[in-house]
């Protein structure tokens, strides 16, 4: 019920250590391809990234709501950090019995066409296929895949893109993207493992869609702060813009669209771990479906009521939008899940709608 | 961070809730001759049958015929009732606003003659605020009362005054006349309001028919009527701070997204089993909205029970909540293109005429986008 007082106060530790460590000069130097490694450290330090597996895998048993919550904060901070994949590689490898590292991770595949297979090879396996655009595998000190086995979906862990052809690529807020081929790479036993534990490839590909969803409600906090400030300080014809009607009314609608996407991301966090995993699903569809059209329709606005100046590189308003607008696209767009939230009831029938959507 | 964030903390409905959440569904079994899309009319039959229930007055004490259940099992029964398409109009009014300022601001004996009957379905209540010459702009009201012996003496007209023709009150929202003519530096001075019994001699009520050819609307003339000193609401001049209060109430409620969803529920059926992509993304995309609509309403009905007064957030959920349905019909003829006829045998039909000529009162009645966005505006520091 409501925010727990540990959520509350993870929030406020979060915040600050993102107040202090994660400035626009850290989100820039991170932009020209140099990993924010003290930001990493300070943040692994909390034990966050890790605090949702069990204490045996070097976890805390933390609340998965309690880690979203961090993502937010983080997605506030533009943190170029892959702290979400690293919480989710981290839930992977220990469903699979494999190791974690306390260094970055990444996860994948994170785009539903990609094809990963696993094939035996002696004691061990070989890996073809190619994972696209994993978020910083350059920078990962462990990568995590779900792959298709002989007989079924399995997890490997790689130290690393080594034994990999690497194609570098970044999303337009110069996050690294990195597309990685794989043409029978040797993998040994210990570095493979089946799944367990209800965690799949649609199972991280629906989580990633509300990690993606959470940030993206913590970058619209801060693109609305940002404008409403900004409109309060900035003075033309005399007075605040902020005064005039016009602006006053564009920043209601960017307020009430940004409280939606947080009250949809945490309609999907509510529904983590659901028994059903198809509900799960389509909780996190809505987050991801509302929360993408929240983005598209509140960037508009902060940019409007910023005038000139939020189309610099010099001002942060970018560092939030052309997050969102990248995140927005990513681990599937509003549009896709949309096409995902309207089929799952529209199979149901009309009548089945309302209790669908209060059953609990 | 330095702007105010409004807060829609994630709740989850009680136990006692889901229980209250079941029976209203099997109420609504009993009695589905008298629900449907548009039928969400005037049933002072319906309102007496959910009185027997102990399903108006909800949240009120016991002693003034309330049932002192929270604000979710309130919102639980709501809510279902605006998905069955059930007729409240005969005690709504009483139930979400009258009643609950009565009891903020009313005496003992007004408490103990209104609330209970209230609450039993048997006492409807209209809204007398808007005027001929003030809608959006409440303080402009030019209804004047005047102190006589043993009570008031009023003149003046309220229009676009919902079913007053078939109430039994009004809560009536006027200035008291000043000496002198009215204070021009005090907009809200003198404001005032009364418990108006609308069988009172000098009560003119004359309908007033809208674009769908239904008469809910009315204008009222009060030529020299008279309203006896305990049906004074509150105190003399205290009524805009009480009028507030009233929209307070008015607009947290759940009734500002629930209006069409039997149309949602028939685009659904339209489209069938396997729908093409177009479709399924535009269903999707209003079916998003409404679950975010629901939980954050959900959430303000917990801030209620809280006893906090959420009027941002409910102005933001009215002003999402309104554009949400607007877009209804609009998708509606995107994707199932048909000619609208009020009469039409054809259920979608039907509904989409009378989405379309419904959806703009939407965003009006209740407080217009523009005002309800004025107070988000003033809520973020900005006014």
């Amino acid at each position: 019920m409501a925010i727990r007082d540990e959520t509350r106060m993870l929030l406020e530790s979060m915040g600050r250590l993102f107040e202090d460590k994660c400035t626009k000069q850290v989100a820039d130097l991170a932009e020209t391809g140099v990993f924010a490694a003290d930001l990493w450290a300070a943040v692994a330090e909390t034990g966050v990234a890790l605090a949702a597996l069990p204490e045996s895998a070097g976890g805390a048993d933390a609340e998965w709501s309690d880690l979203y919550a961090a993502l937010r904060v983080a997605g506030r901070f533009s943190a170029p950090i892959p702290l979400a994949e690293t919480m989710l590689a981290g839930w992977v490898a220990a469903s699979a019995g494999l190791d974690t590292v306390d260094g970055p991770m990444t996860v994948g595949p994170v785009r539903a066409g990609d094809k990963l297979t696993l094939e035996r090879d002696g004691n061990g396996w070989r890996l073809s296929g190619t994972a696209s655009r994993l978020p910083y595998a350059s920078s990962a000190e462990r990568i995590v895949l779900i792959v298709d086995g002989p007989d079924g979906e399995m997890a490997v862990a790689l130290d690393g893109v080594a034994g990999a052809e690497v194609a570098t690529g970044k999303n337009i807020a110069n996050e690294a993207r990195d597309t990685l081929t794989f043409a029978g790479l040797h993998i040994s036993a210990d570095a493979a493992g089946m799944l367990t534990g209800g965690v799949s490839r649609a199972a991280l590909y629906r989580r990633g869609a509300l990690a993606r969803a959470t940030m993206m409600s913590g970058a619209l906090e801060k693109a609305m702060d940002l404008a409403v400030t900004y409109a309060q300080e900035r003075v033309q014809f005399g007075r605040p813009i902020s005064k005039f009607q016009a602006v006053q009314q564009n920043l209601a609608v960017l307020a009430g669209q940004t409280a939606v996407a947080i009250a949809a991301a945490n309609l999907g966090i509510q529904n983590l771990g659901h028994p059903d995993p198809e509900r799960e699903e389509v909780l996190i569809a809505i987050a991801k479906t509302r929360v993408g059209e929240a983005a598209t329709l509140a960037c508009e606005i902060a940019h409007q009521v910023h005038g000139a100046i939020g189309f610099t590189k010099e001002y942060s308003l970018q560092l939030s939008t052309r997050r969102l607008w990248s995140w927005r696209e990513e681990f599937g767009s509003d549009p896709e899940w949309a096409v995902k939230v309207g089929n799952y009831f529209c199979a149901k029938g009309g009548d089945a709608l309302w209790p669908t959507l209060t059953a609990a | 961070m330095a702007t105010p964030m409004f807060r829609f903390d994630p709740v989850e409905l009680p136990p006692e809730a889901l229980k209250i959440q079941g029976e209203v569904r099997e109420f609504i079994q009993e009695h589905k001759d008298l629900m449907g899309f548009s039928k969400g009319e005037y049933s002072r039959e319906f309102s007496k049958a959910m009185g027997k229930r102990g399903w108006i007055g909800m949240t009120w004490p016991k002693q003034y015929g309330g049932h002192e259940r929270s604000a979710f099992e309130r919102y639980v029964v709501i809510e279902e009732m605006l998905v069955a398409g059930a007729p409240l109009s005969a005690h709504y009014t009483g139930d979400r606003q009258s009643g609950p300022n009565i009891l903020r601001f009313g005496t003992e004996e007004q408490k103990q003659f209104f609330c209970p009957k209230i609450a039993a379905g048997e006492l409807a209540f209209c809204i007398g605020m808007s005027e001929p010459n003030s809608g959006s702009d409440l303080a402009a009201t030019r209804t004047r009362a005047v102190k006589v012996d043993g009570g008031y003496k009023i003149n003046g007209s309220k229009l676009w005054t919902s079913n007053a023709h078939r109430a039994d009150y009004a809560i009536l929202f006027c200035k008291m006349a000043q000496e002198g003519g009215p204070d021009v530096d005090d907009r809200h001075a003198g404001a005032t309001q009364f418990l108006l019994d609308l069988k009172s001699p000098g009560l003119d009520i004359r309908p007033v028919i809208n674009l769908l050819g239904e008469h809910h609307f009315n204008e009222i003339f009060l030529t020299d009527v008279f309203v006896p000193d305990n049906r004074l609401l509150g105190k003399e001049g205290n009524g805009w701070n009480q009028v507030t209060s009233e929209l307070a109430f008015e607009r947290s409620a759940p009734d500002r997204f629930l209006v069409l969803f039997q149309m949602l529920c028939q685009m659904v059926d339209v489209a069938g089993p396997n729908p093409d992509k177009a479709t399924a993304a535009a269903l999707g995309k209003l079916i998003s909205q409404l679950a975010t609509l629901r939980s954050m309403s959900v959430s303000i009905a917990g801030m209620l029970g809280e006893g906090l007064q959420p009027n941002n957030e409910s102005a933001v959920v009215k002003d999402l909540g309104t554009r949400y349905e607007q877009d209804i019909p609009v998708v509606a003829r995107q994707l199932f293109p048909t000619e609208p006829e009020l009469e039409a045998i054809e259920l979608y039909a039907s509904m989409i005429a009378r989405s379309t000529m419904n959806a703009p009162r939407f965003s009006i009645q209740g407080g217009t986008r523009e005002i309800l966005r004025g107070i988000i505006a003033r809520g973020l520091g900005l006014r």
